[in-house]
């Protein structure tokens, strides 16, 4: 990248239009107490399983707990074959060879968490050895995090051009890269994060790492479906949003679906556009979705612990 | 877009009877005379209600006259308990008064469950608070109460502008008669029966029920002190002009066509949601609404498909669904006056559109509009609609902004919308309205005064302010 592009680079990003504080937060706030009962309910609990990128990212994941989350995304709920599998399954790269042997040809997609995960504090060559390697054991989606460091120093040459060599080395595997919300400190921020990782050449933006302690907030992913469907109008490629950590129920989950509905609309209410990243969601959607079948709550024991 | 399912507010939870006579003295008499109030999502009739004549107005002040000596030597703190005590047992059926509001004035359930409710108990509390305080509010060591107050209070808000006029007045040590609109009885009527649930002396609250005629007897009483009317300018002026030379206080309260400004730095997804809250809040049915968009020139083109694309979500229909957005207009008369002014607004040459969507065939529906290519010689851009009718302008300075926006008879409110503050404070300064907002749009609260500049009205309501129309 010449000078030229990058001080362009920095114009565009600070030429962005701000974000109100206040504001965001009241337009989430009242999206929030949107009613979704019934059919509305039942169809939208499905798309949200659909959309479930189901994590495990401990120090202590095994071969055997990765299989058996594995397994589950498969097959959420055992007892009901309607029941649809979700999006994918994200882990750490070293547990990729493991997921990939039970999901391979399933149609569930396998992402890895690359390039130095969490905190993204590591030299570029690291980056990039990291995601090779998770791409080379069959993940097709890679989840990495940007320079918050170089960021928040004003240094957007660095995290684009990492962006760009990260894109590069995933190969055909989509790129979603993390901005880490939580670290950003500002709605600015997190709309000239997104628009920096969308022009280089993010095919998802995701909020968060689960990893510091604010992650995925409504407030927060409106003003990133905000900056997708401004990218799209703009340079006409569409890129998918995934919020992450944080989101627990049935009624978080609804609450998100009504702001994709209300702010981007029907192209981005599908699992190619958008996702959940989270770990103890799905059983609460299960939850949910036999509750509405059988009308009545079925105790936690009847849904798999994994 | 997925579709949201029905989610009705159970309409079980208010139950209305079908007749109500007027609340004097502490007591509801049998109605003589009647009229229909009718919920104007579907034209049905609610209850039968008491139309008062010149006699029962005399009876209703003669009963806050008496209440006013008891009432007025109590001290503030004992007032205070029943403030206190109204707010509590507000917030204890605030579903039930929800949604009766919205079946008598047509607003969505989410407003007036999320919006008046709340308002109208924090209006009680924070009067409450000043019962015993006066001493310390500005207006003299000893400040004294009027007397019986006259309070006439429009259809848009009903129980919020009930909680406006009545909760200083009681605060001060004043009594009152008020007269709720014609089309929007209901929820005074329940009020009556919160204070009673209070154990409100008798005759401090008086509700008289009826039309202009009603009113008129009212403010135009002899044994009345003070008047507070919120309106129309028209009636205001009528008020004014009946209580000159009679010694009666008198604040107004009146229309607005408030300017909200769209900077080129704006925020400008807030400032699209603020645009939708300015005009589209409460059916437009409000005197401060944002209804004369002055957007500057070099983004208006992008601010308008911004605004167009977020119109298209709102959701038109049953005021008591929990996701509907824009209710019902409140009667017959006042869709006839939006569906006039907006067909002049088209035969003068401003440019109409509205999002597709389809109203209910039964009541009185209206869909959110809006008028582009407006210049301030339309009557679009001059006269109050009151209606979801937005009138769009552009201008090109800071300077021409200020001149456009205060270039109205009116002065109420007024939106700023920029990113750079220093340019919010020094247009502020220059608008002349009673309330500016600076990157929001009717936002409300008791402790902040309201009130206008010129055919606005004058007096303020609300906050410290708000209690000097109520002493002396």
């Amino acid at each position: 990248m010449t000078a030229t592009v990058m001080s362009d680079l920095r114009s565009l990003l600070h030429g962005l239009p701000g974000v109100d504080k206040v504001g965001v937060e009241a337009r989430a706030a009242a999206l929030a107490t949107r009613s979704v009962k019934t059919t509305a309910k039942a169809q939208a609990i499905d798309l949200a399983i659909r959309m479930v990128d189901l994590t495990t990212l401990e120090g202590a994941d095994t071969p055997g707990k990765v299989r058996a989350l594995s397994a589950k995304a498969l097959r959420p709920d055992p007892a009901d074959p309607t029941c649809p599998p979700v999006a994918a399954i994200c882990v750490y790269p070293a547990m990729v060879p493991v997921a990939f042997e039970v999901l391979k040809g399933s149609g569930v997609h396998l992402a890895s968490v690359a390039t130095a995960f969490p905190s993204g504090q590591a030299p570029l060559d690291v980056k990039l050895a990291d995601t090779r390697d998770a791409v080379a054991g069959g993940a097709d989606e890679i989840d990495m995090v940007i320079s918050r460091g170089a960021f928040l120093a004003g240094d957007y040459t660095k995290v684009f051009d990492e962006i760009v060599a990260v894109k590069e080395a995933c190969g055909s595997a989509h790129l979603k890269v993390i901005l880490e919300t939580g670290e950003l400190g500002t709605y600015d921020n997190v709309r000239r994060a997104s628009w920096l990782a969308m022009l280089a050449g993010a095919d998802f933006i995701k909020t968060s790492t689960g990893k510091v302690p604010v992650a995925a907030t409504l407030p927060v992913t409106l003003v990133m479906l905000e900056a997708v469907r401004d990218f799209r109008a703009r340079a006409g490629r569409q890129i998918g949003v995934k919020p992450a950590g944080g989101i627990r129920t049935t009624k978080d989950a609804m609450k998100y679906l009504v702001l994709i509905n209300e702010t981007v609309g029907d192209d981005w209410l599908s699992p190619d556009w958008f996702r959940f990243g989270a770990s103890s969601l799905l059983n609460d959607l299960l939850m949910q979705r036999t509750k509405l079948t059988t009308g009545h709550y079925a105790g936690p024991d009847y849904f798999t612990l994994d | 877009m997925f579709e949201y399912a029905p989610a009705p507010e159970s309409r079980s939870v208010v139950q209305i009877a079908p007749s109500y006579g007027l609340f004097i003295d502490g007591l509801f008499e049998e109605a003589k005379s009647t009229f229909k109030t009718v919920n104007p999502a579907d034209e049905e009739v609610l209850a039968e209600v008491a139309l008062a004549g010149p006699e029962d107005v005399d009876r209703a002040v003669a009963a806050a006259r008496r209440a006013f000596e008891t009432w007025s030597a109590l001290p503030g703190s004992e007032r205070a308990k029943y403030l206190f005590r109204i707010a509590r047992i507000i917030q204890e059926r605030s579903r039930e008064l929800a949604v009766l509001e919205s079946l008598d004035n047509g607003k969505p359930i989410k407003e007036s469950r999320d919006v008046d409710l709340p308002l109208v108990a924090a209006h009680f509390f924070y009067y409450a608070g000043w019962a015993d305080k006066l001493a310390y509010a500005g207006f003299g060591s000893d400040p004294k109460p009027l007397g019986v107050a006259g309070q006439v209070i429009p259809w848009n808000f009903p129980l919020l502008m009930l909680a406006w006029k009545i909760a200083p007045a009681l605060a001060a040590g004043n009594t009152v008669v008020l007269k709720p609109a014609e089309t929007t009885p209901l929820s005074a009527l329940f009020f009556a029966d919160v204070c009673r649930q209070a154990g409100l002396p008798p005759g401090v609250v008086n509700i008289v029920t009826g039309a202009g005629d009603t009113g008129r007897y009212l403010v135009e009483h002899p044994d009345v002190d003070k008047v507070a009317f919120t309106g129309s300018t028209e009636v205001g002026r009528q008020i004014a002009r009946s209580v000159a030379g009679t010694g009666k206080r008198l604040t107004l309260e009146l229309g607005g066509k408030a300017a909200n400004i769209v900077f080129d730095d704006a925020p400008i997804d807030q400032a699209v949601e603020g645009i939708v809250n300015g005009i589209f809040f409460n059916q437009g049915h409000v005197c401060c609404a944002g209804s004369r968009l002055l957007v500057q020139e070099s983004i208006a083109e992008e601010l308008l498909d911004s605004l167009k694309r977020r119109m298209a979500t709102l959701r038109v229909g049953d005021p008591l669904d929990k996701n509907t957005d824009v209710g019902a207009i409140n009667s017959a008369a006042q869709l006839a006056r939006i569906t006039e002014l907006s067909e002049i607004g088209s035969s003068e040459g401003a440019e109409r559109w509205s999002p597709e969507c389809s109203l209910p065939d039964r009541g009185f529906w209206f869909a959110p509009t809006i008028f582009t290519g407006v210049t301030q010689a339309h009557r679009i851009a001059r006269e109050e609609i009151f209606g979801p009718v937005l009138s769009v302008l552009t201008f090109r300075t800071p300077d021409e902004a200020i001149e456009k926006a205060n270039n109205t008879p009116y002065g109420l409110s007024a939106g700023i919308w920029s990113e750079k503050g220093s340019r919010i404070l020094a247009v502020a300064d220059k608008l002349r309205a009673g309330v500016v907002w600076a990157n929001t749009f009717n936002k409300f609260d008791p402790t902040s005064p309201f009130g206008g500049y010129k055919e606005s009205g004058y007096g303020r309501e609300g906050g410290r302010h708000g209690l000097e129309a109520y002493l002396a």
